[in-house]
């Protein structure tokens, strides 16, 4: 399974053709205590950036776009009753949703870990 | 001499003051209180009738059961309540309130006295119109200055806020591009990343799609970024945008960006709320837009903030002017009367937004002040916003972090980089309550770091001000400098630091009954 990160700071972890997504801990910190998340339900589908997911912290709302593009097989329904849980875990336990991918080569565009790392330290 | 016994010292003591809890939760004479529904007792009530006598019920089977749950309260306790919390209610009669991009400036007391004269406080909307000339004459007086001071040609005077006249303006922008056959296949509105929330929130409410254009370096429309979206894009509506925009500076490019939006097919929205700084110095007409509301209650001083109502008139250029809500008042051989029906005269307005006419009392207020100042006092007022805010900036800034360089328009502007490691906005902003002051916008706009955003208007004096700047530097040192006791502000407000996280994740939002067992086991 390989992770990839995005310059919105979400996080796609891919295992075969299904990726998990995510915001990432740089964002999670920055948003400060998240008070409310909306995640897309199963049968959905995205294009590359569009808008997928809300999170809504004590400073602001913001979106989450979607890294790639795919059709959502699963939704984290458990971030409904517990958003904190994007606080205490952002690149585990708090995850968004899975998503089906439609074109991996979409992933090349895509940063790793340490390129991400170099990102946010130059922000 | 006759010595008298009753005498007490009068001079304080030097020593002895507790900053103990007290046993009420009051603090001086500020009063602790309660909910209404936790002072008050089931049985006891304000008035005390003897039960009719002779009474037939006839409710039959539907009559209350169980009581209505309603708190009881004497009359002298429901009097007290309401008056401690009025206490607690911090508004512009008190004192500054610097809440950058909302002017809240002074509320003048003629307006009220004009407001309320029975011929425009005791008519009724439904009235003939020959009973209420002076009321529509005022109407279309107030449209005259309007449009004046805005250079537009027409003005649709019923939005009954900022963001009911950017809708206003937003339809008759897709009703003008229906017209043109040209609504299905343009749909993309510019927004600025700075923007008012309301502002995408009212593109997407006409059915548009939002495309977010980038900030420069210097706070303003990256036109670089502007001109490849419309280069690349050939389904473009519109751009809204604000001009001073919500980082306080002018869009000095703001003529190239109408000629380019118009030069692409689409219109031009201002968002007007920052008109307060421009009146009387730029007429928006001249810089080539189509639409823009103006709060009345902003620039226009009639009351703001829970004190409203608020009164948004949108301007429209030649080009939307065709497509303006009804009603609007037009003056002929029959005197003044309102096109009501979109035909005749009105048969391309998209519509209506209200029942009636607008907000007739807030007119009435907004042009007794356009008048008490006359044209040369209202280019002053604008003139002296800025001044304002550029002094606080320049009181400020050897502490605070100014956004961006070189001098503000009617607002000023400061990111949290000087702050030490865990200090935050929010605290400077906690410890504001401790200093009597309302806080200023925080973490608006979003494309500033920890925002702080301070209007100071032009109706405060410069004493206020640097009262003002006095508190605020103080809290500034101590924030750079990482004073901790800055997380637990405020201390000597009515409520502690409150926990907002928990507020917004499990919210109480209704009062519910004590359980009478576990009461009765106390």
């Amino acid at each position: 399974m390989t992770t990839y990160f995005t310059e919105d700071h979400e996080w796609i972890a891919v295992d075969g053709d299904v990726g998990t997504i995510g915001i990432t801990k740089y964002a999670a910190e920055q948003l400060g205590d998240v008070v409310f998340v909306e995640v897309p339900e199963a049968g959905a589908s995205f294009g590359k950036g569009d808008d997928m997911a809300v999170v809504e912290s004590v400073k602001a709302a913001s979106d989450v776009y979607a890294p790639v593009s795919g059709d959502v097989t699963d939704g984290n329904g458990d971030l409904a009753d517990a958003p904190e849980t994007v606080n205490e875990d952002p690149e585990g336990k708090g995850w968004f949703c899975k998503l089906k991918l439609s074109d991996k080569g979409e992933l090349d565009g895509l940063m790793d870990a340490a390129a991400y790392k170099t990102f946010c330290d130059g922000l | 001499m006759g010595m008298q016994s009753i005498g007490r010292p009068t001079s304080p003591f030097p020593a002895g003051v507790s900053d103990a809890e007290t046993v009420s939760g009051s603090k001086g004479l500020l009063q602790n209180e309660g909910l209404i529904f936790e002072i008050g007792c089931p049985n006891k009530t304000g008035v005390d009738l003897p039960a009719p006598e002779g009474k037939k019920n006839r409710l039959g089977g539907v009559a209350r059961k169980q009581g209505s749950g309603l708190p009881g309260l004497s009359e002298p306790e429901a009097v007290r309540h309401y008056m401690r919390l009025s206490q607690k209610n911090y508004a512009i009669d008190l004192g500054l309130f610097p809440l950058g991009s909302c002017t809240m400036k002074h509320n003048p007391r003629l307006n009220e006295k004009t407001a309320r004269m029975p011929g425009f406080a005791d008519i009724h909307p439904l009235q003939p119109q020959r009973t209420v000339q002076g009321a529509l004459e005022l109407i279309d007086e107030l449209a005259t200055w309007l449009k004046t001071l805005t250079g537009m040609p027409a003005v649709a005077m019923s939005p009954k806020a900022g963001a009911h006249g950017e809708l206003c303006g937003m339809l008759a922008i897709r009703q003008a591009l229906i017209a043109r056959g040209e609504a299905e296949t343009r749909k993309r509105v510019l927004v600025p990343a700075s923007a008012h929330g309301t502002n995408p929130a009212t593109a997407i409410q006409c059915g548009f799609i939002v495309d977010e254009i980038k900030a420069d370096a210097r706070g303003r429309v990256d036109m670089d970024d502007l001109k490849s979206k419309l280069e690349t894009t050939d389904d473009v509506a519109g751009i809204m945008l604000t001009n001073p925009n919500t980082c306080g500076l002018f869009e000095t490019d703001i003529k190239e960006i109408a000629e380019l939006i118009h030069a692409a097919g689409g219109y031009f929205y201002c968002d007007g709320a920052n008109f307060n700084a421009i009146q009387g110095r730029v007429r928006p007409g001249d810089l080539g837009v189509d639409a823009m509301h103006i709060n009345l209650h902003k620039t226009f001083s009639t009351p703001h903030g829970g004190g409203g109502p608020g009164s948004g008139p949108t301007v429209l250029s030649d080009a939307l002017a065709p497509f303006a809500p009804v009603p609007f008042v037009v003056n002929d051989d029959d005197g003044f009367r309102l096109i009501e029906e979109t035909d005749g005269a009105a048969s391309q307005a998209f519509g209506r937004m209200v029942a009636f006419h607008g907000q007739m009392g807030m007119f009435v207020r907004a042009l007794t002040y356009m008048l008490s100042h006359g044209a040369d006092g209202l280019k002053q007022v604008a003139e002296d916003a800025v001044l304002n805010a550029n002094y606080i900036q320049a009181r400020l800034k050897h502490v605070m972090t100014p956004a961006f360089d070189g001098y503000c328009m009617h607002e000023a502007l400061f990111s949290d980089a000087f702050t030490a490691e865990g200090i935050e906005t929010i605290d400077i902003a906690k410890a504001m309550l401790d200093e009597g002051y309302h806080p200023m916008t925080m973490y608006f706009p979003l494309v500033v770091h920890g925002a702080m955003l301070i209007e100071p208007t032009e109706t405060e004096s410069k004493q206020e001000l640097d009262r003002f700047c006095d508190s605020l530097l103080s809290i500034a040192e101590r924030a750079a400098a990482g004073d901790e006791t800055l997380k637990g502000a405020p201390y000597l407000a009515p409520m502690k630091r409150l926990d907002e996280t928990q507020a917004a994740r499990k919210p109480v939002l209704k009062w519910t009954a004590p359980d009478p067992d576990a009461l009765a086991a106390e």
